[in-house]
């Protein structure tokens, strides 16, 4: 509850900084509200507490509220010159950005469904306006009426969802609902089960899961780069979170019906995201493909439920976020030097810049699955847990994706290092580097070491 | 254990101080990899021949998951431990006379490669042995992207993606252990003992067979190599072939024979028929090849055969050969490339028809280049000799006709190579080669060593068929205890 308040608080605080015209003051603002929100998720840890019966802070909650937090932080180091650039009103991304984390927080510690809609407007809308705040530019307000209609689109079929399910159990809670499976096992009403399946539709429209995903690379191109950072990790995380919750937790005891759909949604996913992420000429784009594909990894976990499953997503989303972050803090700084963000602008990029690019590559071979990072823990943990129930051609299946991903993951290494280009030199700004770092050592710690967060849920 | 932690992470360490190094780095990365060839010969020293696992480090490292850091010498790992550590500072040596551009990277990849390998040939525990695979491929991927030649991008890309998918799918073989196992972890002991059917036993072999066989690589696995080989900066093609090949075949031995003795037993007539079409296919080809590094790659797939013959034969001999066949393979094929090497820096040509007559100029180099090819050949009194003779034996007791076509090798090995040594080096001299300077500095350094290597293991062996002898041994007894438990 009170990193929520807090978010919040840090929010409005923010949005008067703005009033007034400090514009140096919102940054350090931020800071210290977001890490004020983080020593409470820590100090929350363990507790377990059940707020009003509507969100319940367990250690699920905890642990992706603080994968979100440090994300964003991550992230606002990232407005460096960013902002400033693009518009006066600074204090309002700022703000959009927080009420989003906001709700985000929601979503990942929900015990009420109603918390689940609330948490997903909430940050939905702050998105809606933010994919579409550079008011003169074509492809941003595309992607902002795509994002808008798709998104009013899919929050339709989730309440849909909802309201079935509330009239098959009469109730919005998540324990209760999985009471109610548990003690009506053999009886359970009819309307339940089309509940399910829309409200995973619409939970699979957020997260970007194939088919639904034709909105993401056009929304995630059409908008800031910052912001299609901020929504291809933080709120993708946040997405999944929330699907895990309801599917791990409340609809456990219905997995036999719906891991078929699952299944098919994942193969999908996993072969479309894949396979046109590889013929990309853009990078930005090629992110927002390669982001398809990683949702198709993240729902492997629940494809076997097993008791390392929530933790399996936790190790998963925080290897995909810091090595996305890294990817796109290189594109930023890749853009204000060429204008470009096409696989050309980046060659040659090492010889002038190494320790830039040595930080993109390490993202790379993370988001690719290269033993010593992060990304490859995440990925292992995935096949292990599918191949504990023996889905042995699932994981081939994943595996030749994989191979794939390493073609055009390698691309812009490539281009890097082998490639001869304009040998520009960028400007590192100092809250870059720190961002550059803070997230390479992140990645290749977890890659050594993943001891340490694989026990935390 | 402190023996082997330092022996293992030693490179590492040189690697980051190299990174750092600037225009020093040669010199560092030289001394580190001395001192790691030093260490290795003291380890060596203390080794007590028999077939115990020595050294061993058994520490904790991802519990949750039942991953340790395990890992120990035994007499096969001694083996090839030697060779990566005798060969680093050699292959560094031999790139004294090039001015590669970052240096500071190239040796430094050259070294956190060194680490990867070591771990490969020490790792006791199926997730260690794997990350040591990945790690060793990703600086060498590197090293022949960034300094190759002509087209190197989408070779290598291809080498990469072609050996990554081989070792996808032996992380799946390794997690289906795992799973298999009761005791939840990835110990090697633990691995030996399991049960699994005949069935279970398929599966497993290919998905580890695969993986090793394009490291080796085994026809039809080989279609990446030739290209890599060509286009890679010397000192990258010596670390393919002289050391990264070696992985495949210790793999093979290590992780193949005593886990799925039944798959291999059920596969090995497979592994034999394609082991000897790469023979006999690689010779053919290598008899028409006009570029002397391309000739050399294909010998290197036909030798490789061979020595895969040698081990599905699943005797003491061919495996003893392949044993000694690894460690004169891998000081022969570096010579080889090194004075392919040298040559081309002197004439900026590999192709056999433009040389001719180099002996008149460089008498020296004829004579160590004279040495190499006839170790190459496996001439008697050299190396190559009681490793082909040894590998000959050992499939000679598997099957006459096997025998028969393998012992081919030798007589096309001694025709291509023989023709191409008399192309290059004798004959007529013309304007390329009339100039030619001999050898001098660390060219001569590296090529004497490597020479004396030759001769001194030809003539005397017994060290080295010492060091391993009871090792496959029990190796061999494992394997066959466990089939007779089967039936």
């Amino acid at each position: 509850m009170n990193i929520i308040i807090t978010i919040s608080i840090t929010a409005f605080i923010v949005l008067y900084a703005g009033l007034f015209k400090a514009k140096k003051a919102l940054l350090p603002l931020t800071v210290v509200g977001l890490l004020t929100a983080l020593g409470f998720t820590i100090g929350a840890w363990n507790g377990n507490a059940v707020h009003f019966g509507m969100m319940q802070t367990d250690n699920f909650a905890l642990a992706f509220s603080g994968i979100c937090i440090i994300g964003t932080l991550l992230i606002f180091l990232l407005t460096q010159n960013y902002f400033h650039a693009k518009s006066d009103n600074v204090a309002e991304y700022f703000t959009l950005i927080l009420f989003a984390l906001a709700g985000m927080i929601m979503m990942v510690s929900y015990k009420n469904m109603a918390m689940l809609f609330v948490g997903l407007e909430i940050m939905s809308v702050s998105l809606y306006i933010l994919a579409g705040i550079r008011k003169r530019d074509f492809a941003s307000n595309e992607a902002s009426l795509k994002y808008f209609l798709m998104g009013a689109f899919s929050t339709g079929f989730l309440l849909f969802g909802i309201t079935l399910i509330y009239g098959a159990t009469g109730s919005f809670d998540l324990d209760k609902i999985q009471a109610y499976l548990v003690d009506n096992s053999k009886a359970i009403s009819p309307i339940f089960y089309p509940g399910v399946i829309l409200m995973m539709i619409g939970l699979c429209f957020k997260v970007g899961a194939a088919p639904f995903h034709f909105w993401t690379p056009d929304v995630y191109e059409g908008s800031p780069t910052l912001i299609t950072t901020f929504m291809s990790t933080v709120v993708k995380t946040a997405g999944f979170a929330a699907f895990l919750r309801l599917f791990a937790g409340s609809f456990a005891p219905l997995h036999d019906f719906w891991v078929v759909p699952l299944m098919v949604i994942v193969c999908l996913t996993l072969f479309i995201g894949n396979v046109t992420a590889l013929f990309q000429k853009n990078f930005k784009r090629m992110l927002a493909y390669s982001s398809i594909s990683h949702a198709g990894y993240l729902l492997f976990s629940l494809i076997v439920l097993s008791a390392k499953s929530e933790n399996n997503v936790l190790v998963y989303a925080a290897a995909y976020t810091f090595a996305s972050i890294i990817a796109f803090a290189v594109l930023i700084l890749v853009k204000q030097k060429t204008g470009s963000d096409s696989f050309e602008s980046f060659n040659g990029l090492g010889k002038k810049n190494p320790l830039v690019a040595l930080s993109l590559t390490v993202a790379m071979l993370s988001l690719a699955g290269i033993p010593l990072t992060a990304g490859f823990i995440g990925k292992y943990l995935m096949f292990l847990n599918v191949m504990g129930e023996y889905q042995t051609l699932l994981v081939a299946f994943a595996i030749l994706n994989a191979l794939v991903g390493f073609y055009y993951y390698f691309k812009v290494i490539v281009a890097m290092w082998f490639k001869d280009g304009a040998e520009i030199e960028l400007s590192t700004p100092g809250q870059y580097k720190v961002v550059l770092l803070v997230s390479v050592a992140i990645t290749l710690i977890l890659g050594i070491y993943p001891a340490i967060i694989l026990n935390l849920i | 254990m402190e023996q082997l932690l330092l022996l293992i992470f030693l490179p590492l360490a040189g690697a980051i101080i190299t990174a750092f190094a600037g225009k020093s780095a040669k010199i560092i990365s030289t001394v580190i990899s001395v001192a790691s060839l030093v260490l290795a010969l003291f380890i060596a020293g203390n080794f007590i021949p028999d077939a115990s696992t020595q050294f061993e480090a058994n520490l904790p490292w991802i519990a949750d998951l039942g991953i340790r850091f395990h890992a120990g010498i035994d007499g096969i790992s001694m083996l090839v431990v030697l060779l990566t550590n005798l060969l680093i500072p050699i292959i560094i040596l031999s790139s004294y006379k090039h001015d590669y551009k970052n240096p500071a990277a190239f040796y430094a990849l050259i070294l956190f490669m060194q680490t990867g390998l070591l771990l490969v040939f020490t790792a006791m525990d199926a997730f260690l042995f794997y990350i040591g695979w990945e790690a060793a491929l990703i600086p060498i991927y590197f090293i022949c992207a960034f300094w190759g030649g002509k087209d190197r991008i989408r070779i290598n890309m291809k080498f990469f993606v072609y050996t990554i998918a081989g070792s996808l799918f032996m992380l799946m073989g390794i997690i289906y252990l795992y799973l298999q196992n009761p005791a939840d972890n990835f110990d090697i002991q633990a691995f030996y003992a399991l049960n699994l059917d005949s069935a279970q036993q398929g599966w497993i072999f290919w998905a580890f067979f695969i993986a090793f066989a394009i490291k080796m690589p085994i026809f039809p696995f080989h279609t990446w190599q030739p290209d890599t080989y060509t286009t890679a900066p010397t000192q990258g093609t010596m670390l393919l072939s002289g050391i990264m090949l070696k992985m495949g075949i210790y793999g093979v031995i290590r992780w193949l024979l005593p886990i799925v003795p039944t798959g291999v037993q059920d596969w090995s007539g497979l592994a034999m028929v394609l082991s000897i079409i790469g023979i006999v296919y690689a010779s053919l080809i290598a008899f028409t090849q006009k570029d002397t590094k391309r000739l050399v790659a294909y010998s290197s797939i036909a030798h490789v055969g061979l020595i895969s013959a040698g081990i599905f034969a699943l005797n003491q001999q061919g495996m003893q050969g392949a044993m000694v066949q690894m460690l004169s393979h891998g000081i022969n094929v570096v010579g080889l490339f090194f004075v392919l090497d040298i040559i081309f820096s002197r004439t900026k040509t590999n192709k056999i028809e433009e040389l001719g007559g180099i002996a008149k100029a460089a008498p020296q180099l004829a004579i160590v280049f004279l040495i190499i090819v006839l170790g190459t050949v496996a001439l008697p009194g050299t190396n190559g000799f009681i490793g082909e003779f040894l590998l000959l034996m050992g499939v000679y007791n598997y099957g006459i006709w096997t025998a028969a076509i393998a012992g081919l090798t030798i007589i096309f090995g001694a025709v291509y190579m023989l023709r191409m040594y008399q192309n290059v080096m004798l004959g007529q001299t013309n304007t390329l080669t009339i100039n030619f300077k001999d050898i001098q500095g660390t060219e001569k350094l590296v090529l004497y060593i490597i020479c004396a290597l030759i001769i001194i293991l030809g003539v005397y062996p017994k060290p080295l068929l010492h060091i391993t002898e009871a090792s496959v041994q029990h190796l061999l007894e494992q394997v066959n205890q466990k089939l007779t438990s089967v039936k």
